[in-house]
């Protein structure tokens, strides 16, 4: 049996799991609230206690070695079976051990397959390091056994949504900021908040990770390290599953039945996977200058306190670092340059032409700073067929072409036709998406030099700041820096000589057209997407509505104008597109969310979305911000 | 006359460090600390463990040794620069004055770091032009109107012990500087016996004033720990704190009526009474003015018979949480003894390195036993005796000359003070530590410096927390910027752990970048009012505080 002695934090007070949960009702803070529901509801203590003490029995952790250890044994089998290899930054594991020493830590991973926490747990437990508990989504509560074993091997469970629910909320908090101040063990969240279905980094949520950065405003830790880990997949366990997902097909609860079927998966190949851990973050180095220290100086730090202005630009500021950081380390397989050459000549692509391509964005690729898994002496017809290979339920090569592998795609109705070929598409859009983070800053200019009427730098970048408004929620910006963006936008094309700049005006060279037109189309799914989408909204719908009337109602319309063939806009039809769109209207206050009893309604101002349209069309100039430093 | 008295007092005590010239601490022939002098009940002992603490503690060396220059080098003075007509007229006054480049030296500077190793190493770039030796309050009078006919500067100078820059003279200020020496109003005017208060000159300082009043059977109690030098006059323009406060009261307890002369005039109440409800209790702009505003002259304070007797006695808890869980308690049942100290383990052993060499063997034993059960028992507190109590009292009075000894061998040290809300002084005391240790590493200090604390007054809502710093500097071209970097950390640590910017050393010119954070600006901007009102011409212009 292995000998599992992990290193601790130096400050730690050891104690078990119960010893927790006893000291988080206890805490100040959660009988300062039960007090004060008791009082509202005019309900005895006791009875809100009780309801405490069983959220946090359903919380709570109960994290048993051996569990870890069958865990462990379990879960190596299996991945040995599901995947050719992994691969760890070596010097980042030592980094981590050190950090987990020094101060309490938070682990950020990036969120791409349930196999994201499976894997990370069994790498730390590998590494002997403390096992972290991972505040997951309650739903896998519903897998009995399977629940029950990650409770054991350190997971705890939060609802997914408790907006309401301020016993809960105090609870969960509590539990957290309590493991975290006692040094317990790593902190394990996802800022994403839930898996990406697109393989491209979803916009942070902000809730647990205030969570975990208010011990350190309140000074009750000296800091706390934040180290975000990218983990990357050759090839996604849950690929086809999103697929359906995003086009509206439910997706099957979670349940041990369930993945037992998963099974099948297992005789499946499912490539390398690259976990990189991140160098820690201090919070407190993050923090320093910026926190007004006095709010949390005047107020007994027991109380529920609203987090400042400043705090909560703060915490936003922290959680787009990190997903930058976890996009800057993320490892990209040939297959996904080969995904995005494939999804921009579609329906079929010479081999041959399509081996040159890749060639060629691998070098492009490379310039804007992606990380390329691509072994120095692996040619690039090798490299292009064995993702092939790999992905052969996505493309296939068939008479010297590659074409989409969307079976049946020919025969049935119509409907069936369009159905069958937007999976494969959006299949396929899983892996170009990889990309698409690190190209989206020349990707937005290389747009913006098509929308401007002029090659004037001040109407370019009037352009590119309009869409990168329009796309903040689909693309990660870090807040606030839009000219920062842009200029490094233009540097990247300048530096693959797409590019060249003057004192006043930015065009594309003759040499490097063919840069900016990639660049463009590779974006264009997204820039014609939002279109159809506004379209809809400026068209359809009159009265308010809900998001979910909103999904069914443009997926009908998209659905309608592929079936016709005006359009040929697959990507459209993904409701992770469609949220994206409608949340950045609502930014750009063309439409109005308002809070209802039951969720959320919105209004659309038919005017301000056409005028939007308009933008995107070119027809009108787009407002223009205001750029003095250009 | 009078002024030789001064200038006895000033020849008794060092003129490049703290204290008494004749008690120091020195390594002996044999390599053994010793502390010189028969003042202290340390007097003459032989500190066998110190040595090896030191070395341990700081990596420091006997054989790397940095020397102060011996005596003032009266060249690099600044010359005194005083016109003729202001000489003319405070000849007419009779009052004793001095344009000695020693006694301006010695008027120039407190206690600082800093102002220390300017006195060893360097030379103030300014420093006060002459100086005077008011005998009473209306010699004061006389030096302000004459200040203010002439437009020069005043700044008061009572026992010389301040440690937040305020007796430094600002570089800028092109005025003739006169250091108001007020040393010589060292009277006991009377004693209210049936009132109990006295009513004191304020140049008086702590031991006089407690050796005169236990002639009639009287104390003050007001302890602080530089209360061998520091005057009554001082601790009312910082608003001092002292370690008997729990019986006796702060200063501001302590004062029942005030006589400070200002540019504008007298400012003083009508009677002595206990309390009054008269707007906002003018005291309290005089308190912690830092003599900005005007000379403090007469005091009335009260006094209380002495105590029978005084016993000293220690506890020993196995961790600094559980002691600070114990002076929470004794504070919420408010049972505190005259004063109640917790200090840290490193300051523990701090206190230990300073224990003489026992004379018998017997004694040795017993120590040694106590030494066991203090290792062995774990659990709650432990009584560890009169003397462990005795020793932590001591060290209060001989860490200032410890720092002279620390700089003869690269080790350069400061102690500052907070005070904290209960909830929050275990969090401050561990960040505020760290934050040393890590500030340390990251400007290069070679050798992990000496960061520890203690708890040494307990209050109804709070604490007030005792830091003391100290590192090896060997290796490091400018110590004393880097000592003063880490300090503001430091201070910047306390402040986001919700601490005060001070709770008895003051603000000086050494904390006012902080005073607008503490006070707000419209606080601030009160108090500038009260200075504009009462000294439009910035006649004593110090520059502290504000």
């Amino acid at each position: 049996m292995k000998c599992y002695t992990p290193v601790i934090y130096k400050g730690l007070s050891p104690c078990k799991p119960n010893a927790i949960k006893s000291a988080v009702l206890q805490s100040e803070q959660v009988q300062y609230v039960i007090k004060q529901l008791a009082k509202e509801m005019g309900e005895s203590p006791d009875i809100i206690q009780e309801e405490a003490t069983e959220i946090l029995d359903e919380m709570g952790h109960r994290m048993q070695l051996g569990a870890v250890r069958f865990f462990a044994f379990t879960l190596s089998k299996i991945f040995k079976q599901l995947f050719q290899r992994v691969c760890v930054n070596e010097e980042g594991m030592q980094r981590l051990q050190h950090a987990i020493q020094e101060h309490p830590v938070v682990l950020l991973p990036s969120h791409r397959s349930y196999v994201d926490f499976l894997m990370l747990s069994y790498l730390l437990y590998t590494y002997d390091l403390a096992l972290p508990v991972i505040a997951a989504g309650i739903d896998f509560l519903g897998m009995k056994i399977v629940g029950e074993l990650l409770r054991r091997a350190g997971a705890f469970f939060m609802r997914r949504s408790f907006g309401g629910n301020r016993l809960y909320w105090a609870v969960f908090a509590e539990y957290v900021k309590t493991m975290l101040r006692n040094g317990y063990a790593p902190i394990e969240f996802f800022l994403e908040g839930t898996r990406s279905r697109t393989a491209k980094t979803l916009t942070p949520k902000f809730g647990l990770l205030s969570i975990v950065m208010e011990p350190f405003f309140k000074r009750e830790v000296f800091d706390t390290y934040l180290v975000p880990i990218s983990i990357s997949y050759e090839r996604i366990l849950e690929e086809s599953l999103y697929a359906y997902e995003l086009l509206g097909v439910p997706k099957p609860k979670e349940s041990t039945s369930g993945l037992l079927k998963a099974r099948r998966i297992l005789s499946d190949n499912f490539g390398t996977i690259h976990i990189y851990v991140g160098q820690p973050v201090s919070l407190r180095t993050l923090a320093s200058g910026r926190i007004n220290r006095c709010p949390y100086n005047l107020v007994p730090r027991h109380l529920p306190q609203k987090p400042s202005e400043d705090i909560q630009e703060f915490v936003s500021d922290v959680a787009y670092k990190m997903e930058l950081l976890q996009i800057e380390n993320m490892v990209l397989s040939p297959w996904v340059l080969v995904a995005a050459v494939l999804l921009q000549n579609l329906p079929a692509m010479e081999f041959e032409l399509l081996i040159e391509k890749t060639l060629w964005l691998k070098g492009l690729t490379q310039t804007f700073g992606g990380f390329i898994e691509w072994p120095d002496n692996l040619c690039a017809k090798k490299a292009v067929l064995s993702g092939l290979a790999l992905h052969s339920n996505i493309a296939r090569l068939a008479d010297g072409h590659v074409v989409l592998s969307d079976k049946g795609a020919d025969d049935g109705a119509v409907g069936e036709v369009v159905f069958r070929h937007a999976l494969a598409v959006l299949t396929c859009a899983t892996y170009r998406n990889q990309l698409l983070n690190v190209c989206v800053r020349p990707g937005l200019v290389a747009i913006a030099l098509h929308m401007a009427p002029s090659f004037r730098k001040e109407e370019v970048y009037s352009c590119f700041s309009f869409l990168r408004d329009v796309f903040s929620d689909e693309f990660i910006f870090f807040p606030g820096i839009s000219l920062k963006d842009f200029e490094e936008g233009c540097f990247l094309l300048t530096k693959c000589d797409a590019i060249q700049m003057s004192q006043q005006e930015i065009y594309p060279t003759d040499k490097g057209s063919g840069t900016v037109s990639f660049l463009s189309a590779m974006f264009r799914p997204f820039v014609e997407g939002y279109q159809l989408i506004f379209r809809y909204l400026s068209k359809e719908m009159k009265e308010a509505f809900t998001e979910k009337q909103f999904i069914p109602g443009v997926r009908n319309f998209v659905f309608q104008l592929l079936e016709k063939g005006s359009t040929q806009c697959y990507e459209a039809l993904s409701s992770d597109m469609q949220k994206n769109a409608l949340s950045a209207l609502v930014q750009l206050g063309a439409v109005k969310k308002k809070k209802m009893p039951n969720g959320f309604t919105y209004h659309v101002n038919q005017e301000a979305v056409s005028k939007i349209l308009d933008m995107f069309d070119a027809r009108i100039p787009v407002q223009k911000p205001v750029a003095a430093r250009l | 006359s009078s002024l030789k008295v001064a200038v006895v007092w000033q020849e008794l005590l060092k003129w490049n460090g703290w204290g008494y010239n004749d008690s120091k601490f020195i390594f002996n022939k044999k390599g053994q600390a010793e502390f010189t002098g028969k003042r202290y009940r340390l007097g003459g002992m032989v500190l066998p463990t110190f040595k090896e603490w030191i070395e341990k503690t700081f990596g420091a060396s006997l054989e790397h040794k940095t020397t102060s220059r011996a005596s003032l080098n009266v060249n690099d003075v600044p010359p005194s620069v005083v016109n003729e007509e202001f000489l003319q007229d405070l000849r007419a006054t009779k009052i004793s004055y001095s344009q000695d480049a020693e006694d301006r030296v010695f008027r120039a500077h407190g206690h600082c770091l800093h102002e220390i190793f300017v006195l060893r190493e360097g030379m103030f770039k300014r420093i006060p032009d002459i100086v005077v030796w008011p005998v009473c309050h209306e010699d004061v009078v006389k030096i302000v109107e004459l200040a203010c006919k002439h437009n020069l500067c005043i700044i008061p100078f009572g026992g010389g012990t301040s440690v937040s820059s305020a007796l430094e003279c600002p570089e800028e200020e092109k005025r003739t500087i006169i250091s108001l020496d007020t040393s010589q109003m060292n009277r006991i005017l009377w004693i209210d016996e049936k009132n109990l208060t006295a009513c004191v000159e304020a140049g008086i300082v702590g031991q006089d004033l407690e050796k005169q009043l236990a002639e009639s059977g009287f104390c003050t109690g007001h302890e602080p720990d530089s209360m061998e030098f520091s005057s009554l006059g001082g601790w009312v323009a910082t608003r001092a704190s002292g370690m008997k406060k729990n019986i006796y009261g702060n200063i501001e307890d302590l004062v029942i009526h005030i006589k400070m002369v200002t540019p504008r005039g007298i400012v003083e109440k009508n009677c002595q009474v206990p309390r009054m409800s008269t707007g906002p209790d003018i005291h309290h702009f005089i308190m912690g003015s830092e003599g900005t505003l005007g000379v403090v002259t007469e005091v009335t304070i009260k006094i209380r018979p002495v105590p029978e007797y005084q016993k000293y006695g220690s506890v020993v808890f196995p961790n600094f949480e559980r002691g600070v869980a114990c002076l929470r308690e004794v504070a919420k049942q408010r049972c505190a003894p005259a004063s109640i100290r917790l200090v840290d383990n490193a300051q523990f052993q701090f206190g230990h390195a300073l224990k003489p060499q026992v004379a018998s063997i017997f004694t040795s034993f017993l120590d040694g036993l106590k030494k066991f059960y203090i290792t062995k028992v774990i659990l709650d507190g432990l009584a560890a005796g009169e003397d462990n109590g005795q020793r932590g009292y001591m060290l209060t009075f001989v860490i200032a000359y410890l720092r002279d000894l620390g700089l003869d061998y690269y080790v350069i040290g400061e102690s500052f003070e907070t005070s904290v809300p209960w909830d929050r002084v275990l969090d401050l005391c561990r960040n505020v530590k760290e934050r040393i240790v890590r500030e340390c590493k990251e400007k290069g200090v070679q050798f992990a410096p000496l960061s520890t604390c203690r708890v040494t007054q307990t209050y109804d809502a709070g604490a007030c927390v005792y830091f003391y710093f100290a590192f090896n500097y060997r290796g490091i071209s400018d110590p004393i910027h880097v000592y003063e970097q880490i300090e503001r950390a430091a201070r910047e640590e306390i402040l986001a752990n919700g601490g005060s910017l001070s709770h008895h050393h003051g603000v000086g010119k050494l904390r006012k970048r902080w005073m607008k954070e503490s006070i707000s600006d419209v606080g601030l901007g009160m108090l500038r009012s009260v200075k504009e009102y009462v000294d439009p011409n910035n006649i004593f212009g110090n520059k502290n505080l504000l």
